[in-house]
């Protein structure tokens, strides 16, 4: 592959951006539920 | 005989609030959730690994169409991302769907994103195919221009003390922003641009090979429910936020009042 780099940077861009997504969206999910409960016992879902 | 008629609510009202139902919503989310990643993940992995060890090179772009596999997507989903923005939009202006304006604003952010993406590849792509990072050619300025209305809209409905009038302007720049969107798909054929015309339509057949448009078909689908994953995932906390303040609140002028 003579363009390497080029191809390298657009697949780490391509599949991080969407994992950086997922990761923080997971982490803001599971801080929300936590304090759901805490604050209603009906927010355990 | 009583003259007074009662007249019904026209049926997507009664269909749209039904599914605007925050618990409901994060009932089926909690169900759908885990498929849209899966799925999304898998297929993505598919279509990656496809283009970038099996898919043959292209005779004139040389192995930079691998490029494609990924840019394609994120170009798709910039566009129809903007699309499901103005869907939400229209939702809150006419149906005061309350889901619509949190579903909204979690959209944007990711919108910008794959459209910063889509914009990042393509440049990764011109820079060894047409020697230049980046020309004003009408279809990378309209594609810009998109990008900017994303930022409009992160930056509008975060703009007010009172979310409701955030979420209002927001949904208002949307539906203006909406005009791009042709303009971005006929960019190619109304102007002489750099920037070549689709090799996929809905009328003709695709003028790409289909060895290299196996991978691509993969990819699409598979950032497409990726990037749905993420919205649904990032509106399911919206909602329980949301829930969050309201709860607090109320506990706040309980013990005032006390």
């Amino acid at each position: 592959m003579t363009h390497l780099p080029y191809i390298a940077a657009s697949y780490v861009l391509a599949l991080g951006v969407p994992l950086f997504f997922a990761i923080s969206t997971t982490f803001r999910l599971r801080v929300a539920k936590r304090r759901l409960a805490v604050i209603d016992p009906r927010g355990k879902r | 005989m009583d003259t007074r008629q009662t007249i019904a609510p026209p049926r997507p009202v009664k269909l749209f609030h039904r599914f605007a139902n925050p618990g409901q919503f994060l009932r089926l989310s909690g169900k759908v959730l885990p498929w849209l990643y899966s799925a999304g993940v898998l297929l993505t992995a598919i279509g990656v690994i496809w283009g970038l060890f099996f898919a043959p090179n292209d005779w004139q772009q040389g192995d930079t169409v691998k490029i494609m596999y990924v840019h394609v997507p994120f170009a798709w989903l910039a566009s129809a991302g903007y699309v499901s923005l103005a869907i939400c939009s229209v939702l809150s202006l006419v149906w005061r769907h309350p889901l619509a304006d949190l579903a909204a604003a979690e959209l944007g952010p990711v919108g910008a994103a794959f459209t910063a993406v889509c914009l990042a590849t393509g440049s990764l792509w011109g820079k060894p195919t047409w020697g230049a990072w980046w020309v004003w050619d009408a279809r990378l300025t309209s594609v810009f221009v998109l990008f900017l209305l994303y930022l409009g809209h992160i930056a509008l409905v975060r703009a007010f003390d009172d979310p409701t009038r955030g979420y209002r302007a927001g949904a208002i720049l949307a539906l203006v922003g909406v005009i791009n969107l042709p303009i971005i798909k006929f960019s190619v054929n109304w102007w002489n641009t750099l920037h070549q015309p689709a090799s996929i339509g809905l009328t003709g057949a695709p003028t790409i090979a289909a060895s290299l448009l196996w991978p691509l078909l993969f990819t699409t689908l598979g950032f497409t429910l990726l990037f749905a994953a993420i919205t649904v995932a990032r509106t399911r906390a919206g909602v329980m936020e949301r829930r969050i303040r309201m709860l607090l609140m109320a506990k706040t002028s309980e013990s005032g009042q006390s």
